[in-house]
């Protein structure tokens, strides 16, 4: 066992009504490292990220992050222990402006109690300040600071997906999970979303785990991957050993390997 | 600095405001110029504000589908009835007891039920608001079907805006604080919501409960006003009033609640004198609106200083 | 053993009355996903026509009965155009709300048409006998309503199994996108979903016409709200389950009347119906399905 893995996920299974979604899952993520898991269409990739994160109960194995299981905690408190996602199809608070969707990622963090909120204490005004100048300066990093007061449905897709990580950031997470960043980006934005990706890594020193169906892109930005197919993991490694790898190739076959 | 100065101007035309509302309002109902007729009104316009303000906290931010708010009302009305009625205590602590016994009842059933969504919550709090009203005339402390008589007239104007503007204080700078986003996430998407940090049952619970506190709050204010309480006042088509003022208010606007609630207590006072009729053009009213306008009144949007500036001032 | 005997044949009827309205509420549900609140109204103004076809046009109670199921079905169709349509595509809590709006249309309507009192059913249009069979007593009117319900149900069964339409149904409830592209015309398929869930109402408001002797505007809230808890109880959506949740609740409401508290009775039905929904919030017959992230 590798002291400095962030996450160590071991023998994770599961099914949905006797149909196997994910088998014998084994995982480990460093921290500070940036891995991909890829795979065909159906090949369990969401799943997985959805038992990392409390939505689903594994049936078997064991999710360690920084020494501690994960299984059986709700993803609220998942997500306070710092791991934090996006979602593949959108999943923001669309009726809200921009700026409240990044403020509810911060609360699990909020400076002041309900009776000052409610009896409006110079210590909710003093917090609210608090709570906007950091929203704040996650949107400006992702260059949607003059976006905060837009409606989050109505903005194009492409912002969507940034606001989608912003949200994710401001929660504050050591460990953040990508579910299909670029889906529907043009090849422009997703090679800027990249950038913005290993940029992020830096600055705020996070480990990232992603999802990408598209092999080509992937390849590029990781330093390590999964590759999943029919819920088990057919191969492990860095992009150029994956990409020469035999069973991938197969799992892929009639799609371009890059 | 100056957002802080601009916050106590705010503040201070507010009170300014609230204030000669209820100097105006006292002095008509002491110099005798407010007849009975307006002064009964006046109370139902102000217990119904409690009542859907409070729901829409609910209904409207939390996104919880509530049918049994009556219910809840039963129980602030019943406990204050007690309080003071039968045990003598003095009104403020029959008012407190109804507040936290309600909120009990909220707190008590909304822990098993929220877990529910949608029509399945709906129908759970429908029943449970039944159950209440039921149990209440199956017991012969508060005299059963019959119910509680001679209750003293202690609602005065007083108490009456006293209660409006506690919750909708209360409410509105609830709704409007980190606690407020984190309980309108859970209306926009319980699983972003969750995954995002925030404990959504708690959340749901919290709400549900205040929302029911206050009913309890509506109740006593009602039952000390109109003397005598029964069981079936407070049956679900009360509840479906209250959802509708609610509703056709615009489901996450507090201003659009009051305004409804508002608006249709004067309607039904109009047309008190032709029940059937009154019915039927509620019931038209209700379709009609929905048909042609189903996100309600306001929307989710609020009315303020602001947006009458926008108004008449043409700016923005 | 003869007491709880004679107490399930007492329920038989009454449940299978439930069974009946509810089997209105399950396929509405199913179809559009809306709880119809105006269902049980549908009922009282079935059972108002049939009222006036037995004493003003002085009809048999079988002419009374289709009279009843005919108009209602008119009236189901009329409102799903009127009211529903529009708001197919809102808030589910707009149409809701609009639901209320309609049940309390017809309620006061009624009212304001033909005055709050409440009308007695002719006793010559249904005389009452009493049988004993093995030291039971039955009533004709119970064994008539059974009967009725149950053949009832049965045509149901047959439409929604093996006719053209009631495929058409099917389809649309399990997913409105794919019939339309299969060709099956939603506006229809709901239309006749109406009409077939309101002439069913209708022959349960002629029913409890019989059964309890007397009629008036308001009949319609509580048994509508009772066999919507059976639809629940069964399974919201599902049609056997509605039948078994109708019977269910009429059996238990018997059962609670003659053992226990008569004023303990509706909460009794509501009872059940948070058990349900806490144990098993899909019904009896319900599968659950959680959410797709």
């Amino acid at each position: 066992m590798d002291e400095i893995n962030l996450m160590e996920i071991s023998n994770l299974d599961k099914s949905f009504g006797g149909l196997s979604a994910v088998q014998d899952f084994n995982f480990q993520i460093a921290e500070n490292e940036l891995v991909g898991l890829i795979g065909p269409n159906g090949a369990g990739k969401t799943t997985v990220f959805n038992l990392i994160t409390g939505v689903y109960k594994p049936d078997k194995g064991s999710i360690m992050f920084k020494g501690e299981n994960l299984v059986g905690l709700l993803p609220y408190t998942i997500c306070a222990r710092g791991v934090a996602r996006t979602f593949q199809n959108i999943r923001l608070f669309n009726d809200l402006t921009v700026l409240d969707n990044v403020k509810i990622a911060t609360h699990k963090d909020v400076p002041y109690g309900l009776m000052g909120a409610i009896l409006r204490s110079p210590g909710f005004f003093r917090g609210e300040e608090e709570i906007e100048k950091e929203a704040l300066k996650y949107l400006e990093i992702f260059n949607l600071k003059d976006k905060k007061d837009e409606l989050a449905k109505n903005l194009p897709y492409g912002e969507q997906r940034r606001i989608e990580i912003v949200r994710a950031l401001a929660t504050k997470p050591l460990l953040l999970i990508l579910d299909e960043p670029a889906a529907g980006m043009n090849p422009q934005e997703t090679q800027d979303l990249m950038e913005l990706i290993r940029y992020i890594r830096h600055e705020f020193n996070l480990t990232i785990l992603l999802i990408e169906h598209d092999m080509s892109l992937v390849m590029g930005v990781c330093e390590r991957l999964y590759v999943l197919d029919y819920g088990q993991v057919i191969a492990e490694g860095p992009p150029a050993e994956i990409r020469s790898n035999k069973r991938v190739i197969e799992a892929y076959l009639g799609e371009d390997v890059g | 600095m100056q957002k802080v100065k601009n916050k106590w101007r705010k503040f201070a035309s507010e009170i300014l405001i609230l204030a000669a509302i209820f100097t105006l309002v006292q002095y008509l109902v002491t110099a005798g110029l407010l007849n009975q007729y307006f002064q009964i009104n006046l109370a139902s316009m102000c217990i119904n504000v409690i009542l859907a303000v409070s729901l829409s906290l609910i209904n409207g931010f939390t996104g919880q589908l509530s049918l049994g708010h009556a219910g809840f009302m039963a129980v602030g009305a019943y406990v204050a009835a007690i309080m003071t009625n039968m045990l003598d205590l003095p009104f403020i602590i029959g008012i407190l007891a109804a507040c936290l016994a309600a909120g009990l009842a909220g707190f008590i059933i909304g822990v098993p039920t929220l877990r529910l969504k949608g029509d399945y919550l709906a129908i759970a709090t429908l029943a449970l608001g039944e159950i209440i009203r039921v149990t209440l005339q199956n017991i012969d402390y508060v005299n059963g079907p019959a119910g509680i008589m001679g209750i003293s007239k202690l609602s005065t104007w007083p108490w009456l805006f006293g209660g409006v503007v506690l919750t909708v204080v209360v409410i509105v700078n609830l709704v409007n604080s980190s606690y407020g986003r984190a309980i309108i996430s859970v209306r926009e998407d319980e699983v972003a919501a969750e995954l995002m940090g925030i404990n959504t049952t708690k959340y749901k619970v919290l709400a549900f409960a205040i929302g029911a506190m206050f009913a309890g709050l509506a109740g006593a204010l009602y039952a000390h006003y109109f003397y005598i309480i029964k069981p079936e006042t407070f049956n679900f088509l009360k509840s479906f009033d209250i959802l509708v003022m609610v509703v056709l208010g615009g489901l996450g606007s507090t201003t659009g609640a009051i305004i409804a609630a508002v608006s249709i207590t004067a309607l039904t006072a109009a047309l008190q004198p032709f029940p059937a009729i009154r019915m039927i053009l509620y019931a038209l009213i209700l379709i009609i609106v929905m048909i042609y306008r189903p996100q309600g009144l306001m929307g989710n949007k609020e009315l303020s200083m602001k947006t009458f500036g926008r108004i008449w001032g043409g700016r923005n | 053993m003869l007491e709880f005997t004679q107490q399930i044949v007492n329920g038989l009827s009454l449940g299978a009355i439930y069974a009946l309205i509810a089997l209105g509420y399950t396929m509405v549900y199913g179809i559009i996903k809306l709880i119809n609140f105006a269902h049980g109204d549908i009922m009282m103004v079935g059972a108002f026509v049939g009222y006036f076809s037995l004493t003003l046009l002085g009809t048999n109670i079988f002419v009374a009965m289709i009279a009843a199921m005919v108009t209602c079905a008119v009236f189901g169709v009329l409102i799903e155009k009127i009211a529903y349509r529009p708001l197919r595509n809102a808030t589910r809590i707009a149409a809701l709300i609009t639901a209320i709006g309609v049940s309390l249309f017809l309620e006061y309507i009624t009212i304001f048409l033909l005055g709050p009192s409440q009308k007695v059913f002719p006793e010559s249009a249904f005389p009452i006998k009493a049988y004993a069979v093995g030291g039971l007593s039955i009533l004709n009117k119970d064994v008539f309503v059974f009967v009725l319900a149950v053949a009832l149900m049965l045509i149901l069964q047959y439409i929604i199994k093996w006719t053209k339409t009631g495929k058409a149904m099917r389809a649309v409830s399990l997913d409105r996108e794919a019939a339309v592209l299969m060709g099956i015309s939603v506006d229809k398929t709901i239309s006749i979903t109406f009409a077939i869930g309101s002439a069913l109402a209708a022959a349960a408001g002629v029913m409890l016409g019989i059964y309890y002797n007397t009629i008036n505007p308001l009949m319609g809230i509580i048994p509508g709200l009772k066999a919507f808890v059976a639809a629940v109880l069964g399974g919201i959506g599902i049609i056997p389950g509605a039948m078994v949740g109708g019977f269910v609740m009429g059996l238990l409401e018997t059962m609670v009347s003659g053992y226990g508290n008569s004023l303990y009775r509706d909460a009794v039905a509501f009872g059940v119906l948070i058990f349900i929904l806490l144990i098993k919030p899909s019904g009896i017959f319900g599968e659950d399905t959680g959410e797709k992230v």
